[in-house]
């Protein structure tokens, strides 16, 4: 009778186990599924169709009086057009007005704004002269190109015609056409045009907030956990900071959203879509955060060095700031890091500011209006051009690639200032 | 004359750190002159006139900077109104947004008037910055002066930086409790508003929620219904769904670290787990609308099912495995803080592993597991992007995990991030959702806290 | 300073004092005079207020939150818990020395030199050194530290640490040094180095130990008072404690009876 009870007990245990691991593999399958899924979606964003155009610039026609490049000059002539005629000189077969309009598609509707910056930053020679410039094409020929667009099913229910295939295989024949390395993803702000859209506005628009974030909350934190730790007497106020602290860590992310709205924009006045305000709530919404790794910092240094100075006449203040504070900022710094980590991937707060507007210009300042990296993303899966769905996966990677070397940072940090005391 | 606020900071600065400079060299030449030791170090002194000087005037230009511009509005408002008594509201801030515009230079025009009121407009503007940076740096000098003057080698500065120091770190902790009150009135308010609209009852107990209202603003919620009983029964649903998915992985997972696991294992496991939990959620949901949706609409069609391209069960799924790291890192610090001696005393008495987890550490830890699971509900309830880019927008009232279902925070943000007036009741009606939210999650959150500040004492 | 033909060296006088915990009465009714200039060794079994009194001495007391304490402590005719008394002020008069050494995780140059940074005590930076050479003379260590004063004080070997931890308290020039338990973590040879010294410093400091060593007690102090939860016994000459206690609880103490 034991012989068997053993063996069904022990079954048990195995059963467990399996369970276990069952559970954990699941677990890290899943997040190698997320994380393959969206870099086979994202890595061919990498690379982007160009298509190169040879055209002959009349640079008098910009020059003002002083000699200098006029930019209102610049501004009027009509680049398309220059681009357009280029193009139809590559395919001189195309004649019809309505076939034109689709020749013209395939390339990117911003071609002759990028040709126009091209020439701007191109070094000034007089007299007429030949550029030879690639530009982007369509996204759509994009992503024919890189196989993305299935050709199989029916003409009218593709984005690209069998006419614009060929002009595109042609153009790649002639060697005219072909993918480089993209480099307008990380060079430019968001665009109406996957081919023109970059990450770089709303990189530095999450670095502008980052910083009101962590400039408002590190010093803040720092405070509060300092005198929760040394200073608070216990009481009811303590207690309610307390409580309320560690509340305020688990209130959902979007109720700091509405606060801002309701507090920051309608009733200080302050603007909307601006890194300053996103800041202002990401740092009350990792306060608490930083509060309590802070807390635990402080409290893991031994008592007896903080003994040692008020036994030699330091103050509590001398104490705390002189030799607590020093040992306890890895630490701190460590708390930071994972905070800082959790304010730059959070969306939602941010939507409800404004930091959703389709903004073109790269951010300069903490007031004007900015997107940030992870509402870009979200902005981008939300549109219908499958060109930003691979823009929006190519940005994820970045976001998480720089999440998870903070975390790792933060797990560094902290095993190399883990001390036995 | 104008005094941009970054002019202003850096003079107030420069004069703060003058008076530190000041204070410290002129207590020296009090004490010698007294022939007395100071009291405090002379750094202690110079600190006292620094904080003197900079704080208050720092919290002056914050206030100037923050109040002026709305109050200068204000001004503009009722100038405007005054031109024109029979403007009702919106117009009248209509016109006074186009006066900001006009001298900000944004954007230009012919009408007379607005160029007269943007040109006093911008004149206000200057004068505001002048005398901001006026008052805050004559305050500052004022107030460095007084304190130098008055510092005495008697004096112990010493103690009185330390407690001015303290009072600030002391207002930095009550931040807390500012942002927890800003959250409550700000949600009570807006929500106020929305209830002189929209019956409180109505919202409660609705069955229907279409916060379509007509175009025409005078036919107040004639259209709109906002019942939140169908958006709340979403938010569950999904929640639920979440929660047969984070439960059981999270505490196997938690269970097996804890117990089974070697070291080895335990420290590959754990940081990758935290790694999942350091993804940032609007992957999830872009994870969940583009993969696992379409993944389950197909499954669903080759069993013959008819499952939604917004389905809950998408959106919950993936919320669920967003969760396993939360739940699982949690458990397992409950499960390993049970202590050592019961596992030694059912093990000590021949009991199985297993046998020790069901009977012994299981029954031990469950007040921190209910606790871990509650955190980890309210977390679902209030997680917003995967829901936003997953789960539908409008309000079924269904508990088939194949429909579409909207949730609190979805409907929270579509009714913000439209282009609609702040006081339209569109929008006040997601200051009424987000106080449920914030009121919901705040019960659970401090039901959770306190079961497990609870098991904490009882192994202290 | 001597009147009326007898010598007045009382550094300390306490006067029924008591200390509480919440409401826990921690030592009842101390009354006791320690003497100038001479190791006062106290000694008791764990638990017996010994610590609790010494921490008295400067006000260490304050940190600990709930604790109370009554009666009156002078120092120099000083009530050193009066209002206008700055406890940072008496600790700087009064240091101390405790159980484990606690060096501060920074070099030995600058364990010394907090003290009289964070008091004023040098006006530059040679003065600063001087002070620093100076405690480390005192304290017996300069010839095994001077190379080496930019190194951790964490990776000095302990009966060091605990030396460098008295130089430290030299540093800042107290007037009395209060040792708890200073060579509980030592071994007897770090134990007899900083008995030596013991006996060196108190020509210059009075020195108050708490030890629960009764043979250290023995060796290092000229008075001991005895304390038995939470009162105390006996104070007397060190010589009459160990061959002739008056009080039956002291004998029992000193022969090994309980401790």
């Amino acid at each position: 009778m034991t012989k068997t009870s053993i063996k069904s007990r022990r079954a048990r245990e195995t059963r467990l186990k399996a369970y276990g691991i069952a559970s954990i593999s699941f677990a890290l399958i899943m997040l190698a599924t997320l994380l393959i899924s969206i870099g086979l979606n994202g890595y061919s964003a990498l690379q982007q169709a160009y298509f190169k155009v040879e055209v002959s610039i009349d640079v008098e026609k910009f020059i003002d009086e002083s000699g200098a490049l006029n930019n209102k000059k610049m501004n009027l002539f009509n680049w398309d057009s220059l681009v357009q005629s280029a193009l139809i000189e590559m395919f001189p077969a195309v004649k019809d007005r309505d076939e034109k309009k689709e020749l013209f598609a395939i390339i990117s509707a911003n071609s002759g704004y990028d040709l126009k910056e091209t020439v701007k930053s191109n070094p000034l020679r007089n007299g007429s002269q030949n550029l030879a410039v690639w530009l982007h094409l369509s996204d759509d020929a994009d992503q024919y190109l890189k196989g993305r667009l299935s050709i199989e099913i029916p003409e009218e229910d593709r984005r690209i015609s069998d006419k614009q295939i060929a002009w595109v295989d042609s153009l790649v024949e002639r060697d005219i056409a072909k993918l480089k390395f993209n480099k307008t993803f990380f060079t430019s702000a968001d665009s109406r045009e996957p081919e023109s859209a970059g990450i770089l506005g709303s990189v530095i628009g999450s670095a502008l907030t980052l910083f009101v974030t962590i400039i408002f909350a590190l010093p803040l934190a720092v405070m509060a956990a300092i005198y929760l730790e040394y200073f608070a007497k216990p009481g009811r106020i303590t207690d309610f900071i307390e409580v309320n602290v560690n509340n305020l860590a688990a209130v959902p992310s979007i109720v700091f959203g509405l606060l801002g709205l309701s507090v920051f924009l309608s009733t200080f006045g302050l603007p909307r879509s601006a890194p300053l305000v996103g800041g202002l709530v990401l740092g009350l919404m990792t306060l608490p955060t930083i509060i309590i790794a802070s807390r635990a910092s402080i409290r893991s240094i031994p008592p007896s060095i903080r003994e040692a100075a008020l036994g030699l006449g330091a103050s509590k203040m001398q104490a705390a700031l002189h030799h607590v504070l020093p040992l306890a900022a890895p630490g701190i710094l460590t708390g930071t890091i994972i905070g800082m980590a959790q304010a730059l991937g959070e969306t939602a707060p941010l939507l409800m500011i404004g930091m959703v507007a389709f903004i073109i210009d790269i951010p300069t300042t903490f007031t004007s209006s900015a997107t940030a990296m992870p509402v870009q993303i979200y902005m981008w899966s939300d549109s219908a051009e499958r060109a930003f769905y691979e823009r929006s996966s190519l940005a994820i990677l970045f976001l998480v690639a720089f999440l998870i070397s903070m975390n790792l940072l933060a797990v560094v940090l902290r095993k190399k200032f883990e001390k036995k005391w | 004359m104008t005094l941009p606020i970054s002019f202003v900071f850096f003079v107030l600065l420069g004069l703060s750190v003058y008076f530190y400079y000041h204070a410290k060299s002129s207590i020296v030449r009090k004490a010698a002159f007294l022939g007395k030791r100071s009291k405090a170090l002379p750094s202690h002194y110079g600190q006292q006139s620094f904080l003197w000087a900079f704080i208050p005037s720092f919290l002056i230009l914050l206030v100037l900077t923050i109040g002026g511009p709305n109050y200068i509005d204000q001004i503009f408002y009722n100038k405007i109104q005054e031109l024109n008594p029979t403007f009702n509201e919106s117009f009248v801030s209509l016109i006074l947004a186009k006066v900001i515009n006009v001298s900000n230079g944004k954007i230009s025009t012919d009408e007379e008037t607005i160029i007269i009121l943007a040109k006093d407009y911008k004149i206000a503007f200057e004068q505001l910055h002048f005398y901001r940076g006026l008052v805050v740096i004559l305050c500052a000098a004022l107030l460095g002066m007084i304190i130098s003057y008055r510092q005495k080698p008697g004096s112990n500065a010493r103690e009185q930086v330390e407690k001015f120091i303290v009072n600030i770190f002391f207002a930095s902790a009550v931040i807390a409790i500012f942002t927890t009150v800003a959250i409550i009135l700000s949600l009570f308010f807006e929500a106020l508003r929305f209830f002189n609209l929209y019956n409180f009852f109505d919202f409660i107990f609705g069955l229907h929620w279409a916060p379509n209202v007509a175009i025409r603003t005078d036919q107040v919620a004639a259209e709109g219904s906002f019942g939140m009983i169908p958006v709340l029964l979403g938010t569950l649903l999904i929640s639920f769904i979440a929660m047969c998915v984070a439960i059981p992985i999270g505490l196997f997972s938690a269970i097996y670290l804890a117990e089974f696991a070697t070291p080895k294992i335990r420290d590959f496991v754990k940081p990758t787990l935290e790694i999942l939990a350091g993804i940032p959620t609007v992957v999830y949901g872009y994870f969940a609308a583009l993969t696992a949706a379409p993944f389950f609409r197909d499954i669903g069609f080759s069993l013959g099912l008819d499952v939604s391209s917004e389905s809950a069960i998408a959106a919950g799924a993936v919320m669920g495995i967003m969760i396993i790291p939360f739940i699982s890192s949690l458990s397992d610090d409950v499960i390993r803080a049970v202590p050592q001696s019961l596992r030694d005393g059912s093990m000590g008495l021949g009991a199985t592993k297993a046998e020790t987890i069901y009977i012994v550490i299981l029954p031990a830890a469950i007040p921190g597991l209910v606790g871990a699971v509650l955190l980890a509900v309210s977390r679902a309830i209030g997680e917003t992007m995967i829901v936003v880019m997953a789960a539908g927008l409008s309000a079924n009232l269904t508990v088939n995990p194949l429909d579409s279902v909207t949730t609190v925070t979805v409907q929270i943000v579509s009714l913000l991030t439209g282009d609609t007036e702040f006081d339209d009741i569109k929008t006040l009606s997601a200051f009424g959702l987000g106080l449920a939210l914030f009121f919901f999650t705040l019960l659970l959150n401090i039901f959770a806290l306190s079961i497990s500040r609870r098991l904490a004492e009882r192994y202290d | 300073m001597r009147r009326n033909g007898e010598i007045m060296t009382s550094k300390f006088r306490t006067k029924n004092v008591e200390v509480y915990y919440s409401d826990k009465k921690a030592i009842r009714d101390i009354s006791l005079n320690i003497e100038k200039n001479i190791v006062t060794a106290l000694i008791g079994p764990s638990g017996c207020g010994k610590s609790t009194f010494l921490r008295c001495l400067n006000r260490m007391n304050d940190v600990i939150e709930n604790c109370s304490i009554k009666g009156s402590i002078h120092l120099d005719e000083q009530d050193i818990y009066g209002p206008d008394i700055d406890p940072v002020e008496l600790r700087a008069r009064v240091g101390m020395v405790f159980q484990k050494p606690n060096p501060f995780p920074k070099s030995i140059f600058d364990n010394i030199a907090y003290g009289p940074r964070i008091h004023g005590l040098a006006s530059s930076d040679n003065e600063l050194k001087d002070i620093v050479y100076n405690s480390l003379e005192k304290a017996g260590l300069i010839d095994e530290v001077k190379d080496r004063l930019n190194d951790q004080a964490t990776g000095l070997s302990g009966g060091q640490q605990q030396r460098i931890c008295i130089a430290r308290a030299i540093a800042v020039s107290p007037e009395v040094i209060l040792m708890d338990e200073p060579c509980s973590a030592l071994d007897p040879i770090a134990t007899a180095k900083i008995e030596e010294l013991m006996n060196e410093l108190c020509e210059s400091y009075t020195i108050i130990i708490v030890t629960h060593s009764m043979q250290q007690a023995a060796r290092v102090s000229k008075k001991t008072a005895f304390f038995h939860l939470g009162d105390l016994i006996e104070y007397n000459d060190t010589d009459k404690i160990f061959t002739q206690p008056e009080n039956e609880k002291t004998q029992d103490y000193i022969t090994g009876r309980f401790g």
